[in-house]
């Protein structure tokens, strides 16, 4: 039985095997009845429309059928139920089950209790497998992943969908440049997990030193939690913002990249510019996760 | 003129028991909390702190009567003391010696440090850290811990 808790545990030769089926899928090159008669349990402990969206219409583009938590409120987590039981039980009810769950760690919890596949649809801080394959599928229909430049920009302490990216694009021999505010640089132990890969991390302060060189930039949302104040956040905030002009020297394949929602961090005026492939970036949702479903299901 | 301490000089013999050796110099206490013994303990027992020791420099020996230990706190104690010989005494003898191994795994002796992880929840799981090179890791969060480890021990 496989599960997809962390994209760690995906091999490249797994990872490139997904990515290519997604390609195809997107093609139209799909059996619509492919998970005919199979039924995924869709258990989001934490709202994500896109996430649950995507992964319900991929289900049902393969011809399956979808169930779902229901309200929280509802169910019998609010009688302090615990996620193994609900786990154990859910389980007798699907083919397969996709979990999104507040607490790090809860889907690891999940695929030791479950009796089918168990794909990890984030975990607090923790992974995000799904939203890592689209990303990597999204770079790959632009150019190939190997030897890239890519830049991160905005908050990369916090942001796990920036982590698992990195570190999954460390197989890849890239090159990673950093641009974030003081206090949100990349953690220690990553950072350490990255160069131990071989992975050349550069740090700049500013995004102008370094656009024209870059790939891709992946752009991640600075959360105003994160400040003492308002007015803290909002000079740091503007510092980190993309526009147009930000974007007039970059290279021919440059792509720029975000896992949205987006606040301020992008100019709309940005949308329209060959190189803004974030809403592109969101729609491989489908593909990616129709070639993730098949992958545990059949 | 300063003679070695002799250990037999700080520390009388034990007829039956343990004798944890070459414990990293101060760590005596923090074997001690591993092992489960606290300031209300029933058991006699000596602990030996800073000892000049040739291979160690210094070290700390602990000794507790009547108790043998098991294997599964011999592999406790190599989380804070990997260097620690176990001494098995009978009737004044050394009868056994185990050296400890590091696991590649923990479970259920330390607690995960991040508040948000789902070991430190209502689940019916225990925490479980894989030995690595850093440090061990959080088979569910991916926390690492890099140091000072004894804090962490349940
Ligand atoms: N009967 C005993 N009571 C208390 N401590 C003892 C006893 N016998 C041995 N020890 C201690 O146990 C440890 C291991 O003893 P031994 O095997 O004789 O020495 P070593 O390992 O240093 O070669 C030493 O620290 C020694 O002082
Ligand atoms: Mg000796
Ligand atoms: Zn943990």
């Amino acid at each position: 039985m496989r599960h997809i808790i962390s994209i760690n545990e995906v091999s490249t030769g797994e990872i490139d095997d997904i990515l290519d089926r997604a390609s195809a899928i997107e093609e139209g090159d799909f059996d619509p009845d492919a998970l005919k008669g199979k039924i995924l349990a869709n258990l989001f402990f934490e709202p994500s429309t896109r996430t649950q969206m995507s992964f319900v219409s991929a289900m049902l583009r393969l011809g399956g059928k979808v169930i779902n938590l229901g309200s929280i409120e509802a169910s019998s987590i609010v009688k302090g139920e615990t996620l193994a039981d609900t786990i154990r039980v859910v389980s007798g009810y699907a083919d397969s089950i996709v979990l999104r769950h507040p607490k790090e760690g809860a889907a690891r919890l999940a695929s030791e209790f479950s009796d089918v596949p168990v794909i990890n649809a984030g975990d607090g801080a923790g992974q995000h497998p799904s939203q890592t394959l689209l990303d990597l599928f999204t770079i790959r229909q632009s150019m190939p992943l190997d030897g890239i430049n890519v830049g991160f920009l905005g908050d990369l302490r916090y942001g796990r969908t920036a982590h698992s990216l990195a570190s999954a694009l460390s197989r890849y021999g890239v090159t990673i440049h950093t641009i974030t505010p003081p206090g949100l640089e990349l953690p220690p132990s990553l950072t350490h997990d990255l160069l131990d890969t071989g992975t050349k991390i550069v740090v700049h302060e500013h995004l102008e030193d370094i656009i024209a060189d870059l790939d891709v930039l992946y752009v991640t949302r600075i959360q105003r939690e994160r400040f003492p104040d308002p007015g803290a956040y909002a000079s740091v905030a503007h510092g980190y913002r993309v526009t147009p002009e930000t974007l007039a020297d970059v290279s021919e394949r440059f792509i720029l990249m975000h896992p949205l929602p987006r606040v301020d961090e992008i100019d709309p005026a940005v949308d329209t510019m060959p190189c803004a492939q974030y809403f592109k970036q969101a729609r491989n949702g489908v593909p990616v996760r129709m070639a993730m479903l098949q992958k545990v299901l059949l | 003129m300063k003679r070695k301490p002799e250990e037999g000089l700080l520390i009388s013999p034990i007829r039956n028991g343990t004798v944890i050796d070459h414990i990293d110099g101060g760590e005596g206490l923090s074997v001690l909390r591993i092992l489960g013994i606290t300031g209300r303990t029933t058991e006699s027992l000596s602990v030996a702190t800073n000892v000049e020791s040739r291979q160690m420099g210094k070290k700390d020996i602990v000794k507790i009567e009547n108790r043998e230990l098991l294997k599964k706190e011999v592999d406790r104690i190599s989380l804070i003391a990997p260097k620690a010989s176990i001494n098995i005494i009978r009737e004044f003898q050394v009868r056994e010696k185990i050296g400890v191994e590091i696991p590649s795994e923990v479970i259920g002796v330390i607690r995960c440090p991040n508040p948000g992880c789902i070991s430190n929840a209502n689940e019916p799981i225990q925490s479980s850290f894989a030995c690595q090179k850093r440090g061990y890791r959080c088979r569910y969060c991916d926390t690492l811990i890099t140091r000072d480890i004894a804090s962490y021990i349940i």
